[in-house]
């Protein structure tokens, strides 16, 4: 009988699907991978430094509050990773190389550890540091660099397509397939909305994330702004441009869906997504800035904890409507 | 010429339309026939499509008293007495509960307390010592169904201490007398064999489906069902011919190809797949007018009726990494998981867990010396570096235990407050309505033991 003293007891299920949080977070930095290569093309090395120095420091800083706080380290999850990096992809690869530090400081340090770090925090923590650079530094945080292919001798920075857009410059010949393959001024991460599609395919492949939350999201952008041009210009190719422009792929695919900060159910998603769309718009069409994605996900996410009140799955044999 | 143009387009949007309607038809056939929720294992049944053996006659059985849900059975022998096989050892006590039989003949040695491989509880247990005669019992006689009324047919089933062989093991006369009001028109024959490694009941369709049909056909009598369904999950595709062939004749019966997913065999998932109806958690299939058997459990009931041989024996699939020689074995009830372990060739390695039952809802067993009973179908054993220290992590509200359940719960929100003790609130959410599936805790990256945390609050609501 001394053989039986070394069976495991457990309850059951005695097996478990190979998927774990960390396996999860490794996969979404690798989706992310193709949009800061395209970044780096577009941009030059300084993007992919810029890239680096966020990642590690968002790293660096959680291992730091753990340690101070005496908790599990536990950086090899990966989520302080995917914070650090999309942080960085959502900034100009022109700003000084300290900003993204403190963005990622900010992130980890106000908007993770302080809610009781990975699955407690309830807003973005890569926007809340961009929300925070970009309050702090407006300058340089709406300072695009041009992509290399485009820069002019003395012209090395320039405006957004959004931006120029905003300033009624939109007779500037907009190449959409420009803009598709990242050969326009923006952010980092932003500018090849091709090399994110690459990215999000895998992450949908994978089911990290569904298409509820991006669909609808893109979807409720496009049908506002083809709403606005039915009754505006009529120049549906606008609805193109909207979609691959600022931010919106980037937020749609891969910060909208941050498990831990949007909707649990699939229908809570799709709620989710339509307000992130209709704030996006809102904020384009009538705010200060010309970008909305950043603060239309973290108002929602705000929002998140009443949408999973209301929306719950259907208990089976119980019909909804009792 | 302009008729002879028109014709063909004429017939080509005609069929145009049939093909456009039966692929309606297919497609809303294919979204009826599956339950919400659900996953889908890795097919690790190495021990099916093998024939099944007879075990050696074991030397020592341990026949517990409480195999079934209900009252235990009362002893009605004596430390010392001789017993035979087929004589019955222990009364059912009340209506619901379930006679008890020798497997072997031979002595009682001892009555005592001894490990029970469901529920982690001790039953009051009969060892039996064989004399290797493997005497019957006197009095076993064999009928004609035809000579037999009704109710005589349910007495013999009572009598045979016949009880679900699926794994809940319920007792089957109960499951039979129709309370006053009530009528059948749908028996479901479990088939489906969900649980990834267990092969207990594929085998026994390959090799007894006369057998089980014949069973079926007795219960659709006792019942006055109108009609039967036999689902058969479609990874089991020889077993769905050869019930095909069996069933030939039969006008009223039909095999149901089911989509491969777990938990397809559970009798709530069984009846939405097959009829299209969910059971809600407050009412029984009886309800519905339906009664779920299992495949061996007819196969047992026929057993009993024509031969008058009483429960005593099952087929048990053996199988898991840490076996050498994966086995569908004809077991008798009582005897012990190690001398089953040694049938089929012993462990093939440092071995991690012995589970009675599959690997998503069995129980693990701290020690080898358990019995199969009645309900067990499976003994796995799984290797030392497949079970690992599993630490949860904090939920990332990914939202895949939704996804998951079959019922329609949350199950990390239940978990997270049973968790923190607050069971008043966790109440809200139902975790009355889990039957403990373990789809959840399976699909969960974060590793949360979402399955015990809910039972946590069951029990406490339970027992409030």
């Amino acid at each position: 009988m001394q053989e039986s003293k070394l069976l495991t007891i457990s309850t059951s299920p005695h097996i478990r699907d190979r998927d774990s949080v960390p396996k999860i977070m490794w996969t979404v930095v690798i989706s992310l991978l193709p949009a800061v290569f395209a970044g780096t093309y577009f941009f030059g090395l300084r993007a992919l430094l810029i890239v680096f120095i966020g990642t590690v420091s968002s790293i660096a800083t959680e291992a730091l509050i753990q340690r101070i706080l005496h908790k599990k380290i536990t950086v090899y999850d990966g989520s302080a990773a995917v914070t650090g990096m999309l942080l960085a992809m959502v900034i100009p690869s022109g700003v000084p190389l300290w900003m993204p530090i403190i963005g990622s400081f900010c992130a980890i340090a106000f908007a993770k550890a302080p809610f009781g770090g990975i699955g407690y925090n309830i807003f973005n923590p890569a926007l809340i540091g961009r929300a925070i650079l970009l309050a702090s530094f407006p300058v340089a945080m709406t300072t695009w660099q041009l992509p290399l292919p485009m820069q002019a001798v003395d012209s090395v920075t320039g405006a957004t397509t959004l931006a120029i857009i905003k300033e009624g410059h939109a007779d500037h010949a907009l190449s959409i397939w420009n803009l598709f393959i990242g050969r326009s001024g923006g952010s980092i991460g932003e500018t090849s909305e091709l090399a994110l599609l690459i990215g999000a395919i895998l992450l949908l492949v994978k089911r990290y994330i569904t298409w509820h939350i991006p669909v609808s999201f893109i979807g409720t952008v496009a049908l506002i702004f083809g709403i606005k041009e039915l009754f505006g210009d009529r120049d549906f190719a606008m609805i193109m441009v909207q979609m691959f422009s600022g931010g919106l792929l980037l937020g749609a695919f891969f910060m909208a869906t941050d498990m831990v900060t949007s909707p649990l159910t699939k229908t809570g998603g799709l709620i989710f997504g339509a307000g992130t769309g209709i704030i996006t718009c809102i904020i384009r069409i009538k705010g200060g800035y010309p970008e909305g994605v950043c603060y239309a996900i973290l108002l929602m996410n705000a929002v998140t904890p009443l949408i999973d009140r209301y929306v719950k799955p259907r208990r089976f044999g119980i019909s909804r409507k009792k | 010429m302009l008729i002879g143009n028109r014709f063909p387009s004429t017939v080509q949007v005609f069929f145009t339309l049939m093909r456009m309607n039966k692929a309606i038809n297919f497609s809303s056939k294919l979204i009826i026939k599956r339950f919400q929720g659900g996953v889908y294992l890795k097919d690790e049944k190495a021990s099916s499509r093998k024939r099944i053996e007879d075990a050696e006659l074991p030397s020592k059985v341990t026949i517990p008293f409480h195999q079934h849900i209900g009252t235990p059975a009362s002893p009605i022998i004596e430390v010392g007495s001789q017993v035979k096989k087929g004589q019955k050892i222990a009364e059912a006590t009340g209506f619901v509960s379930a006679n008890v039989h020798s497997s072997i003949s031979g002595k009682v040695t001892s009555i005592g307390k001894n490990l029970y491989p469901a529920l982690g509880r001790a039953s009051i247990a009969a060892v039996i010592e064989s004399n290797g005669k493997d005497e019957w019992v006197e009095g076993i006689e064999t009928h004609d169904p035809d000579l037999l009324t009704d109710q005589q047919i349910i007495e013999i089933i009572m009598e045979a201490g016949i009880v679900g062989m699926g794994g809940a093991a319920f007792p089957n006369h109960v499951k039979l007398t129709i309370p006053e009001g009530k009528k059948i028109e749908t028996i479901l024959l479990n088939g489906a064999e969900c649980e990834s490694y267990v092969t207990a009941d594929h085998a026994l369709m390959l090799e007894e489906p006369e057998k089980i049909i014949d069973g079926l056909k007795l219960v659709m009598r006792v019942t006055k069902a109108k009609n039967a369904f036999i689902g058969i999950e479609k990874n089991k595709p020889d077993a769905i011919d050869i019930l095909n062939k069996a069933i030939h004749s039969e006008k009223n019966i039909k095999v149901v190809p089911l989509k491969v997913k777990y938990p397809q065999g559970w009798e709530n998932m069984l009846i939405k797949a097959i009829l299209h109806k969910e059971v809600p958690p407050s009412k029984l299939p009886l309800d519905f007018g339906i009664i779920i058997s299992n495949v061996s459990t007819t196969n047992a009931i026929s057993n009993a009726v024509r031969l008058g041989h009483p429960l005593i024996e099952r087929v048990v699939s053996i199988n898991g990494s840490g076996i050498v020689k994966p086995k569908n074995l004809r077991v008798r009830i009582g005897t012990l998981f190690s001398e089953l372990i040694r049938q089929c060739g012993g462990f093939s390695g440092e071995v991690g867990k012995i589970i009675a039952g599959g690997p998503m809802m069995g129980f693990s067993m701290s020690d080898m010396g358990v019995p199969v009973t009645k309900g067990t179908n499976n003994v796995l054993v799984l290797s030392k570096d497949e079970v690992k220290d599993l630490q949860p992590n904090a939920c990332i509200r990914c939202g895949r235990c939704i996804d998951a359940c079959p019922v329609g719960l949350i199950p990390r929100t239940i978990a997270l407050l049973a968790q923190k003790g607050m069971f008043k609130e966790a109440e809200s959410y139902f975790p009355i309505d889990c039957k403990e599936c373990g789809c959840c805790a399976y699909v969960c990256p974060s590793k949360i033991p979402l399955v015990q945390l809910i039972q946590f609050a069951k029990t406490d609501i339970i027992t409030r």
